[in-house]
Order: structure tokens, then C-alpha cells, then sequence
């Protein structure tokens, strides 16, 4: 649920339980994100080294 | 055949005998996976459920598999935040567990609901006055920090292992794994407790209400502690039966006796606060309700008094006092009979915890009502155990689960000129451990 919809109502429930929700997803999400692009950025240096 | 997929240093089955016990298995799985297609063609009209059990077997098996899947969370805990070491060797078959115990959560709630496809309802029209709401939010993030823990081990394999982009993915994952066991534990923390907090807060059952602090009821610490307890237990079980199975050892005993000894310790205080948490609840709450303790243990041919002493003495304080020994934990006999004990104990609190609540009258014309689950509750209750037997059998077998394997189980005598070339460090460096 998010602010936008019909439902949503800004009282401490919502902010507390959607907050955490989102608090929690989004550390996971960068998280992913970082290892996923340093991943792909060690994997091309190395395929650089070995050219050279 | 799939020998290019096998850890390097370690001895597998032949390909056919691995078929062949998964097939074995997977004709489980199939007969599960029938009896959920048809609660979910046909209806929940495919169970014994009615208006006393709206919670049933499925519920019972969804907090057990929870609970038990605890261990994840809290070796996790203990390695990556509390620095552990000795748990590296036992981390990943944790994780793997806790994968499994949270995937069966997630399928039985999603047979449970009767219609999938609104599973998102929960997410989209959130109730956020609701225990169970945020059970399903820490619930699914918390498979998602166990789905992250669980991919290192997988990019391990030998051949994904040589690509180089899953190779830095997986170290990578690792660098920052701190980060998403400490989210993991989080999200724990609060889900096993609302379990706990759902049966809590049933002012209507004077059997599962407890006080509390703030909105908390004392059952939403309690489920966490338990949780806490009896998951490490719940994984020494498992590893040892896998240990017996394959017929080889594959954890250094270091590790075993470390997560035995605290959660011996977790174990004893647990049954400590549930002790007196059982004893204010049967002399202040439930009489406060206008009920006696027998109220809730006689008239009825399966729910006695002995349930609560075997929950809590058998189950709860002679596991507890037998690990928390040194000579209770390193004896091999006594080791097994304490997980056993503790796994069953957690199990037996949960089914207390929603199916005799339900049971207990609570109205001057209410009577007794036992619950008998059909066919299709045992079948879809079993299918996880296959299922979870399965993925155990695949991991084992193509991932480097166990590190200490091939430094335990040398595949064959070295000689001294060998030995000097491959060291059991150098052969373990080799596998990789998967949180390293």
C-alpha cells in the first residue's frame, strides 16, 4: 500500500507497519544492487585484465 | 555423468541411486501437490475445517515449521553480528533449513487462503491493526533475506563458480552479509513474536490471553525466545540425521556443542520465563476470566494436564539442563535426545497454541470440539517435507554446504609426498565455504 491509494490513511498504524515494510525492502533492495553492479564492474575489469 | 557439477573433494552416490531416492520422494511431493490442487480448484470445503477451527493442522504447521525454522535467523545472528567463527561450518546447512522451513511457511499459507491469487491483497489493502499483517510483511521480506543467504551457496557450485560475473556476486554477497542477516533478524524478531501475539490478544479465549507491555502480550516474547531456542536444536537434528544418512560426518563437533551449549542456555531461560508466565496466567489471568485450571484440561479425551508437563518439564527443562552440561551436549546419545526433545517441545507449544485454544469451551453451552483434518490437510501438511527433502538431496549433492566434508572425509589415503601438495586447509580453501 502506498500514500496514493484509497485506503491510506496518515496515522502512526500506517507509518509504523507500511514504514517498516518499505524500511526493510529498501535495505535489501541497495543491497542487491550494490553487489549486483560491483559484480559487473569486477566481472569487466577482469575480462579487461585478461585481454591486455 | 553430472560429476562436473560435484564439489571438488568430496564422494557422492551414483547418479541412478540419487534418482532414485529423489523419484522415491518426489511421488510424496506429487501426492501433496495433488491434494493442493484441489483445495485450490475445489475449495477449503477440501478440509475439516469449520466455524471452531478456522485455525487448523495447516496454522499448526505453519508456526511449527516457523519455529523450528528459527535457527536461521539466530545462527545467523550469532555468526555474522555476534562473531561466532566456529559457526562458519554449520551456517550454510542453517540457512538451507531456515530456506526450506520459510518456503513451506509461505506455500501452506498460500493453500491456507483458498484463493492465491489475492495472496497480494495482504500487501496492497494492508489491515495494519491486524498481528497477521505483519507476519505476512516480515514473513515474505524475511524469504527474501534467506533467498539472498541462500544464492552465495549456490554460485558456489563449481561450474556457475567459473563464470565471472556470479563469482564476484557471490564474494560480494558475502562483503555485506552482516547487512542482511542483521535485517534477517529484524524481521524474525517481530514475526515469530506477533505469531506469539496473535494468540495473545484473543480476549475471547482465556486460554491463549496473556497481559503484556505497551501492545505486546508476554506469548509475543515468548515465541521468539522459543523460536530462538529450539531452531539451533531443530538444525543440529537435521544435521545429524543427514549426517547418518550419507554415513559420513560432516560438522566438526566444535560447531555442534557451540550452538548446543547456547541454545541450552536459551532453552533453560525460556522455560523459566514460561513457567512463571504459565503460573500468573492459571492464578491472576484466566481466574480474573472466571475460569480454574481444569477448565481447561479435563472433560475432554485428548487435552489433560499432561500436555503442559510434557511442553514444559519433559520438552522444555530436561533438553535444556542436558545441553547446558558438557557432558550432556559431547555424548552422542544424550545430544540426540535433547534436539529431539527440544524440537518436539516447540512443536507441541504451537499446537497447544492454536488448536487447544480453539478446542476449550468458552461458553456456558459450548462443549469440547476435537478436529480430525481430512486427507488433503495431511497430504498438503506432508508436501513440504518432501519438498524440503528434496532440496536437501540437490544441495548436498551439487553445493558446498558442509566445508569441513572433504577435511573429515578424505576421498582417499594420501602419501606424505601428496599431503605436503594438498593440505586439508588447502583442499577446504578449495570448497569454498560459502560464508566466508
Amino acid at each position: 500500500m502506498f500514500p496514493f491509494n484509497f485506503e491510506w490513511i496518515w496515522d502512526m498504524g500506517h507509518a509504523v507497519f507500511m514504514g517498516g515494510l518499505w524500511y526493510a525492502l529498501t535495505i535489501l533492495g541497495i543491497g542487491m544492487t550494490y553487489c549486483i553492479i560491483k559484480a559487473a564492474i569486477d566481472a569487466s575489469k577482469e575480462n579487461g585484465e585478461h585481454h591486455h | 555423468m553430472d560429476s562436473a557439477l560435484i564439489p571438488k573433494g568430496v564422494k557422492r552416490c551414483p547418479l541412478w541411486q540419487f534418482l532414485l531416492f529423489t523419484g522415491a520422494v518426489g511421488i510424496v511431493l506429487l501426492w501433496g501437490v495433488y491434494a493442493m490442487l484441489l483445495c485450490w480448484f475445489k475449495g477449503l470445503n477440501q478440509t475439516n475445517m469449520n466455524d471452531y477451527y478456522g485455525f487448523a493442522l495447516w496454522i499448526w504447521a505453519d508456526l511449527a515449521v516457523i519455529a523450528v525454522g528459527g535457527g536461521a535467523f539466530f545462527t545467523g545472528l550469532l555468526r555474522y553480528i555476534f562473531g561466532k567463527d566456529a559457526l562458519k561450518n554449520i551456517i550454510n546447512y542453517a540457512v538451507l533449513i531456515g530456506f526450506i522451513c520459510y518456503s513451506s511457511a509461505l506455500l501452506i499459507l498460500a493453500i491456507d487462503i483458498g484463493q492465491p491469487l489475492r495472496g497480494w491483497f495482504i500487501f496492497w489493502h494492508a489491515n495494519v491493526h491486524s498481528m497477521l499483517t505483519e507476519v505476512a510483511f516480515c514473513l515474505s521480506a524475511y524469504f527474501g533475506v534467506l533467498t539472498i543467504e541462500y544464492i552465495p551457496l549456490i554460485l558456489e557450485n563449481r561450474q556457475i563458480d567459473k563464470v565471472p560475473f556470479f563469482h564476484h556476486l557471490g564474494h560480494n554477497m558475502h562483503e555485506i552479509m552482516a547487512v542482511f542477516a542483521a535485517t534477517g533478524a529484524f524481521l524474525s524478531f517481530f514475526h515469530q513474536g506477533s505469531l506469539g501475539g496473535v494468540a495473545g490478544v484473543l480476549y475471547g479465549r482465556p486460554f491463549a490471553f496473556r497481559e503484556g507491555i505497551f501492545i505486546w502480550p508476554w506469548t509475543f516474547f515468548l515465541y521468539t525466545w522459543s523460536a530462538a531456542a529450539c531452531g539451533p536444536c531443530f538444525t543440529i537434528l537435521v544435521t545429524k540425521i543427514t549426517e547418518k544418512v550419507v554415513r559420513k560426518k560432516l560438522v566438526k563437533d566444535n560447531a555442534i556443542e557451540l550452538l548446543a551449549k547456547i541454545s541450552g542456555w536459551m532453552l533453560l531461560t525460556y522455560t523459566m520465563a514460561k513457567t512463571y508466565d504459565t503460573w500468573y496466567w492459571f492464578t491472576v489471568t484466566a481466574p480474573s476470566k472466571g475460569f480454574a485450571l481444569m477448565d481447561f484440561y479435563s472433560n475432554n479425551p485428548l487435552y489433560g494436564i499432561w500436555m503442559l508437563v510434557v511442553e514444559i518439564g519433559i520438552c522444555g527443562l530436561i533438553p535444556a539442563v542436558i545441553l547446558i552440561t558438557d557432558k550432556g551436549r559431547k555424548n552422542s546419545m544424550t545430544l540426540w535426545i535433547a534436539v529431539i526433545l527440544a524440537v518436539i517441545g516447540v512443536c507441541l507449544n504451537r499446537w497447544v497454541m492454536v488448536l487447544q485454544v480453539m478446542a476449550v469451551p468458552v461458553m456456558t453451552f459450548d462443549q469440547w470440539v476435537l478436529y480430525i483434518p481430512s486427507w488433503q490437510e495431511v497430504a498438503t501438511t506432508i508436501l513440504p517435507l518432501a519438498y524440503g527433502i528434496i532440496l536437501i538431496a540437490i544441495s548436498y549433492r551439487y553445493l558446498p554446504v558442509f566445508p569441513n566434508e572433504p577435511e573429515l572425509n578424505p576421498i582417499e589415503p594420501l602419501n606424505e609426498e601428496e599431503t605436503a601438495v594438498e593440505s586439508p586447509v588447502e583442499l577446504e580453501q578449495e570448497l569454498k565455504p560459502a560464508e566466508a
